[in-house]
């Protein structure tokens, strides 16, 4: 920035090019999005547990508020939450602390990345203000229903969800490139690339990964826009059109975009696992690898979403093998994390907890996964409640528990001070015990026939059976719980930006760069740019005094316990 | 498995539970397997004072080997679910047994309706059956459904019968079905259709042959008919589903 007088607020704030403001904006953006996207599960799972009553806070739900309801929670959950907070702002605020270099590649293409973001989420916002309301066609958004107002009654919401969700694509496209560029061009001297974190590595290939899966969705979306305002006939079969283009552009997106969001989860994991369980990552180049597979494979599995949509029944079966082959290397994967924990020496600290529940919950979203990637079942299982309750367990432990691992591992370097560890114990677990009793009667309604994005089974006599109704207010009841919960963690949040305990330099004895500065690290992040000697999970090396070697200690140093502090 | 929560009332339906059944059993070994070591390595490393960490890399034979050898026990797992699913899959879906009968399934925003031949058991005559929100159906009878969307795309979804399949405006799918339970099964649209999508509900009736012909008597008088064969115009509002369309309008 400016080398003359001190910033102003706004110049500081606004126009401010440092990757941990930015940083900073994007989990604060990405979390009052979760909010909201938070209410909406709220107030839905209202009208699902306790059918057509008023719901404090909102009124009544009618099919219409619903669906919108539901489409919104969904685009927000993965495009205004999930994205910005583990891909931008963990990959903002830790790939140039963790490579060791003073900012971003293009520390003004990443300013014009969150302006652009900040833009979408507004735009999103605003179409709750718009004639029609929001959009309410799924975040799917298959047309002819989406590209048509009289089909589905919102045309100026249809069109705002559509040129909001084009945008957050540009914000990313623009933050992917820096990700890219900074973690192959700046690295410290001496980084090779079987020494960059973990974390690094999983946020560049997911945004490889987004990259080359968007551009389809992009010309998709722009074709869709055309045939909403200018009555074109991209998808309209009576002009010559195809809906199933639609669906093939966006699921050839949708499903990379699953793996986008998974792997700075998983990266974010294996280094709470490192650091708590004083293990280096059993095979990081196998992990490194796995990561690859998946990212390729990622790219044949699509179609698995429209085995019953109406596509030539013989493409199902490729696609049903190729599902299940991508469960092979993120089987291996978690095989993987949970070898690590070999030999170690265990601390239960809150990220190690929530890295722990990820390993737990996720391989239950990924087993219930099979049911739906074996084309067999898939025809009675799609579009059910098990389909929500699978996709829930992969995305809540990605987006919720991951996260809070996340939060709670860097929230020392971020702000300077540590989190109550009672507060983030008691959040924990009831997040954990309540995600569990909300998504478990959920597959079983589903199993049961529960069609989703339903606003009443009123109209369904199998559905409407006292049993499945129970189970619904079950869950309805374990989210109000869990809700609860997180104003702990809020207040957790808060409180300890000023009365948290200092944190010092290295509070988690952590072997990355990061760890090397002052927390929270200054502008320019490193005082001295480090060199980097050894890969990042060295812990219980044989000779040293310590338990860990910081990357950035040559080899002769054996004494290092005066310079970690 | 699956019929403990919902009555499976066609041929395929069980095919369907002993698939979900296999995976069940499959995963499900898997799962507490992989649980279980993760718990069990959770308390057995936990922090003791004097017991250092190990330094292991994961990237020797003898280690890596607690990798692979899983790594192959997954393949070989996944071999067995693909190769019944692929055939469950190519028996519903891909090959479809000759029909005894063919009906035309109809969605639009936000009603099923259907088309099925009259007395003279031939579809698309003059004497041809149109109902909208039922479907009587004989049993133990292979049915051909040709199903259309007039307008947005639906989803045809008996869960009852496991069977489900998208409409599209634009293309007629073919499928099929052979009910083997007499009884009143729903019908479902599964795919978000607008605002109406959970007012899209339908019911279909398996009947015995001769409750089947005595309604299809009831139902195919030549005045009947005559008001069948009038151009399709738009079903009645699903609040009265159920309601045959040619009685409806007289």
């Amino acid at each position: 920035m400016s080398e003359h007088a001190a910033p102003g607020i706004f110049e500081r704030y606004f126009f401010s090019t440092d990757h941990k403001i930015i940083a900073m904006q994007y989990l604060f953006t990405g979390m009052g999005m979760a909010m909201i996207g938070g209410f909406f599960a709220y107030v839905f799972r209202m009208q699902l547990g306790f059918p057509n009553q008023n719901v404090p806070g909102y009124g009544i739900v009618t099919a219409g508020k619903y669906n919108a309801l539901v489409t919104m929670h969904g685009s927000i959950m993965i495009f205004w939450v999930a994205m910005p907070v583990l891909i931008a702002a963990f990959g903002n605020f830790l790939i140039p602390l963790m490579v060791g270099c003073d900012d971003m590649a293009f520390p003004r293409i990443n300013r014009l990345s969150y302006q652009i973001f900040l833009l979408s989420a507004l735009v999103l916002l605003s179409s709750f203000l718009v004639k029609g309301g929001p959009f309410g066609g799924a975040w799917t958004a298959y047309p002819p229903l989406s590209a048509s107002g009289a089909y589905n009654l919102t045309p100026v919401g249809a069109t705002l969800w559509l040129v909001a969700v084009a945008l957050e694509f540009v914000a990313f496209l623009l933050g992917g490139i820096n990700f890219i560029v900074t973690t192959m061009n700046s690295r410290a001297p001496g980084m090779k690339m079987y020494d960059i974190p973990l974390v690094v590595w999983m946020i560049v290939l997911a945004s490889v990964i987004f990259m080359a899966s968007v551009g389809p969705l992009i010309a998709g979306a722009i074709m869709l826009l055309f045939d909403q305002t200018m009555s074109t006939g991209f998808y309209d079969p009576t002009r010559g059109g195809d809906p199933l283009l639609w669906q093939h552009l966006f699921w050839f997106f949708g499903h990379p975009e699953v793996y986008v969001v998974l792997l700075p989860a998983m990266g974010i994991v294996a280094e709470v696992i490192a650091v708590f369980a004083r293990k280096k990552v059993f095979g990081y180049k196998t992990v490194l690898y796995t990561t690859w597979a998946v990212g390729f494979l990622s790219f044949v599995v699509w179609a698995h979403h429209q085995f019953v949509a109406g596509i030539d029944p013989r493409m199902a079966n490729i696609f049903s093998v190729t599902t299940l082959l991508i469960s092979v290397p993120i089987t291996e994967m978690v095989f993987l994390y949970i070898a690590t924990l070999y030999g170690g020496s265990i601390r239960l600290d809150t990220p190690m907890l929530w890295a722990l529940a990820f390993i737990g919950e996720f391989m239950i979203g990924g087993v219930t996964g099979i049911f739906l990637g074996s084309s067999g079942t898939d025809i009675y299982l799609h579009d059910t409640y098990f389909v929500i309750a699978h996709f829930h367990y992969t995305f809540v432990p990605i987006a919720i528990i991951a996260t809070f691992a996340g939060l709670t591992f860097w929230y020392p370097k971020m702000f300077g001070h540590m989190l109550n560890e009672t507060l983030g114990k008691i959040h924990f677990w009831g997040t954990i015990v309540t995600f569990n009793v909300i998504f478990i009667p959920l597959f079983i309604t589903g199993t049961a026939g529960d069609q989703r994005r339903v606003y009443s089974y009123a109209q369904f006599a199998e559905q409407a059976r006292p049993a499945l109704q129970h189970l619904r207010t079950t869950s309805t009841i374990a989210l109000l719980f869990m809700l609860a919960f997180q104003f702990i963690f809020l207040f957790n949040f808060i409180w300890s930006f000023r009365h948290g305990k200092t944190a010092g330099a290295n509070p988690w004895r952590s072997a990355t760069l990061e760890w090397t500065v002052p927390s929270p690290p200054p502008h320019g992040n490193f005082a001295q740019l480090p060199t980097v000697y050894r890969g990042p999970y060295e812990y219980g090396l044989p000779g040293y005094a310590d338990d860990f070697v910081p990357q950035n200690v040559p080899d002769l140093a054996i004494s290092i316990a005066g310079e970690t502090d | 498995m699956l019929e403990r929560y919902l009555t499976a009332a066609s041929t395929y339906a069980h095919w369907v539970d002993y698939q979900f059944i296999l995976i069940a059993v499959l995963v499900g070994f898997w799962l507490i397997v992989a649980e279980a070591v993760m718990f069990w390595l959770i308390f057995k490393f936990r922090a003791k004072d004097g017991r250092p960490t190990q330094y292991i890399t994961g990237e020797e034979k003898q280690q890596t080997r607690w990798i692979t050898i899983p790594h192959f026990l997954v393949i070989v797992c996944d071999l067995v679910i693909i190769v019944p699913a692929i055939l469950l899959w190519y028996n519903i879906k891909q090959v479809l047994p000759p029909a005894d009968e063919t009906v035309r399934v109809i969605a639009q925003q936000w009603a099923w309706s259907f088309q099925q031949a009259g007395p003279d058991g031939v579809l698309d005559t003059a004497d041809d059956i149109r109902t909208v929100g039922e479907l009587h159906v004989k049993v133990n009878t292979t049915y051909h459904f040709e199903l259309r969307s007039r307008d947005v795309v639906h989803s045809f979804s008996i869960p009852a019968f496991r069977l489900k399949q998208d409409a599209l405006p634009g293309r007629a799918i073919t499928g099929w079905f052979r009910a083997n339970r007499v009884g009143t099964y729903d019908i479902q649209c599964t795919q978000m259709c607008g605002v109406g999508h959970a007012m899209m509900a339908g019911r279909i009736i398996v009947e015995t042959p001769q409750d089947h012909a005595a309604w299809l008597q009831r139902n195919a008088s030549p005045a009947m008919a005559a008001s069948a064969a009038v151009p399709e115009a738009a079903p009645e509002p699903p609040a009265s589903h159920g309601a045959i369309v040619a009685e409806a309008r007289p």
